[in-house]
């Protein structure tokens, strides 16, 4: 036996002893993206203990909302998840059409389908694209965001805006579908299809990119559900709750589509489950893209809630009135309390609206996936590697604005 | 679906539901906030109910009531049946409600949340404290009474000992508004000078004071002698052309 070995009693490990050290992590970390802090207790390099702290973005959506029109809420929602804002779009729609207790026509159902699986399909592709360049594979990253910008060229030629599109209305939508609008879909999505399968072949049986994503940032399906957790973060832990499915809204009732779900909760069956979520919305916009009338109405027929047409404001006095009316005091939503979600691009996307019957909400509380999925990630990274944190808090994609409102 | 909640919870607590509501399709009860804990702790272990998914806790401000002055809001979902149930408890400025952290661990930030943002305190809630804002912050700015408009104060920052320097620097520290020495420029010798060497020499010393400068102010007086002297004749030649 070699002398140095003699020296090491029972207690002592092999390991070298160290002292716990005390570490932060942003809120100006490149990998902390959303400016999220993290204090971080290490002994060596594993996580003892960790506070994240969310604020650093704060900037008051809520109470903005109370002091503008009901319609004025729309540029604010497309800044809460920035990456698919077409989906907050849709949802507080929705939100504001539940207390007006009205419906949309077919048409405009099929046309916030469409886009929204778009924003969710350019979300999923900003998700998996960022965790794998975060992990040195830099080339999927710059093939996931080509697609998106083609996805975004949709977008832009529909609403305007790639980004911040402020393309909802309360009734309907800013603008009826270009003429073009289903052959640009139908020609993208291919693309869409290939690349998936190319970013896969590439990532799926790379060691490295296994290594560090199965089995790391592990969250079981009893934390999920505590925490609150929804979206791709909820389902890769086996949950199979997605809203489309458990509670339908829109025509989403009309579509054969599967929801993934994953077994262990780690990285690994996160990035899967919103790969494969990307081909279901591809499912979803082909199916919409079929059954979605050319003719129709976008904008439902009531003269209290929809804008006049243009050219009637200009040369009659009655539409001159109600486009007044409506920009001015805003559309009124009736007295009453409502609760309207919808699945965002990180799971369950609520708004809990007040109104006390003016104009002006009353109280705008969004419920925002990315807050409980975030207070979640604790679980995932506490007794892990500290470089772990890289590849976790990138598989839940924190989206700040979301999160800090 | 979600009614059979409302049934089941009325069965067990009898008149201590306050009321119940299903407006809009979403289905509500009413109850005290001494119930408050111990409704959530049913909904969470019933058998029947299962409400364990969490989905949101929020606070509503209603300054003009005469009553309790907030609403307390709680979402949950059973994952097993999928109904949905929002309980509301109204609360008194300055009462304290039951932490639920203790039921769903996502209470915990929510409840953080209504704390910061309404001032609403929760008894045995392991760590409140601010999460979205600062600890320095004053008030509550999701209360009726908190003006949008408000500003605060920027917080000091916070003095660190051993260490001599931090931001913000005083008026003559740091970077000066320019990097140019203008009297080595006006002395012919243009060189660029770091800027706290600049201040030694005395470099943002205003430019009017400098010896420099009355030498400039000279030459345009002088200059502009010169033109009074020679504007007569082109005057003269521009009205003759004219």
């Amino acid at each position: 036996m070699e002398p140095a070995d003699e020296l090491l009693n029972e207690d002592a490990a092999l390991e070298l002893h160290t002292d716990p050290m005390r570490l932060n992590m942003g809120p100006s970390h490149p990998a902390m993206h959303g400016t999220i802090r993290m204090v971080l207790d290490l002994d060596g390099e594993t996580l003892v203990n960790l506070d994240v702290q969310p604020g650093y973005l704060h900037r008051g959506f809520e109470k903005s909302c109370e002091r503008g029109t009901w319609t004025q809420v729309f540029p604010y929602a497309d800044r809460l998840n920035y990456v698919s804002p077409m989906l907050n779009n849709v949802g507080w729609s929705l939100a504001v059409e539940k207390l007006l207790q009205i419906e949309v026509p077919e048409r405009c159902q099929y046309y916030r389908v469409i886009l929204g699986e778009l924003s969710r399909i350019a979300d999923h592709f900003t998700c998996n694209g960022a965790s794998a360049m975060e992990l040195g594979a830099f080339t999927p990253f710059l093939w996931l965001l080509k697609v998106r910008d083609w996805v975004w060229d949709i977008l832009e030629r529909e609403t305007g805006a790639r980004m911040t599109h402020s393309f909802g209305r309360i009734g309907g939508m800013a603008a009826p579908p270009t003429a073009t609008f289903k052959d640009d879909v139908r020609r993208v999505i291919p693309e869409v299809f290939k690349v998936v399968k190319e970013t896969e072949t590439m990532l799926i049986r790379n060691r490295i990119f296994l290594d560090r994503m199965q089995g790391v940032g592990v969250l079981t399906k009893e934390q999920a559900l505590s925490y609150g957790c929804t979206g791709p973060v909820a389902r890769s832990t086996g949950l199979p709750y997605d809203v489309r499915k458990d509670h339908p809204y829109l025509v989403y009732d009309r579509f054969d589509f599967d929801v993934p779900i994953g077994e262990d909760g780690d990285n690994w069956d996160r990035f899967m489950v919103r790969l494969e979520e990307i081909r279901q919305s591809v499912r979803i916009i082909e199916q919409a893209i079929e059954q979605m009338p050319d003719e129709g109405p976008i904008n439902i027929d009531d003269p209290r809630i929809t804008y006049p047409d243009k050219q009637a404001v200009y040369t009659t006095i009655e539409a001159t009135i109600a486009h007044f009316k409506l920009v001015m005091e805003g559309l009124q939503v009736p007295k009453g309390e409502a609760y309207s979600f919808t699945e965002g691009g990180n799971g369950e996307l609520g708004f809990y609206i007040v109104s006390d019957g003016s104009g002006t909400p009353y109280r705008v509380r969004v419920r925002p996936p990315c807050w409980y999925n975030l207070a979640a990630s604790r679980e995932m990274l506490l007794g892990g590697m500290i470089a772990d944190i890289i590849p976790t808090f990138g598989s839940v994609n924190m989206i700040g604005g979301e999160c800090d409102r | 679906m979600s009614q059979a909640v409302i049934d089941r919870l009325c069965a067990h607590f009898g008149d201590r539901i306050l009321e119940t509501s299903d407006a809009f399709g979403d289905h509500e009860v009413v109850v005290a906030l001494r119930d408050w804990v111990e409704v959530a702790e049913r909904l969470k272990n019933d058998d029947e109910l299962q409400m364990d998914h969490f989905i949101d806790l929020t606070a509503i401000d209603h300054p003009e009531r005469q009553d309790a002055r907030f609403d307390l809001v709680l979402m949950t979902r059973s994952s097993v049946a999928g109904a949905r149930i929002r309980v509301r408890t109204r609360v008194e400025e300055g009462e304290a409600a039951g932490t639920l952290t203790h039921v769903w661990s996502g209470a915990n930030w929510a409840e953080r949340e209504v704390w910061d943002m309404f001032g609403i305190e929760f008894e045995g809630h392991p760590d409140l404290r601010r999460i979205l804002l600062y600890e320095e912050f004053v008030g509550h700015p999701l209360r009726k009474d908190y003006p949008i408009d408000k500003a605060q104060p920027l917080v000091p920052y916070r003095e660190v000992e051993d260490i001599q320097k931090l931001p913000p620097f005083g008026i003559e520290e740091g970077q000066p508004f320019a990097r140019i020495d203008w009297e080595a420029r006006l002395r012919g010798r243009d060189r660029q000078v770091s800027p706290a060497i600049g201040l030694q020499h005395g470099q943002r010393r205003a430019l009017s004071d400098s010896e420099a400068a009355r030498r400039i102010q000279a030459r345009i007086a002088a200059r502009k002698e010169e033109g009074a002297e020679a504007g007569e004749p082109e005057g003269a030649k521009e009205g003759s052309g004219a």
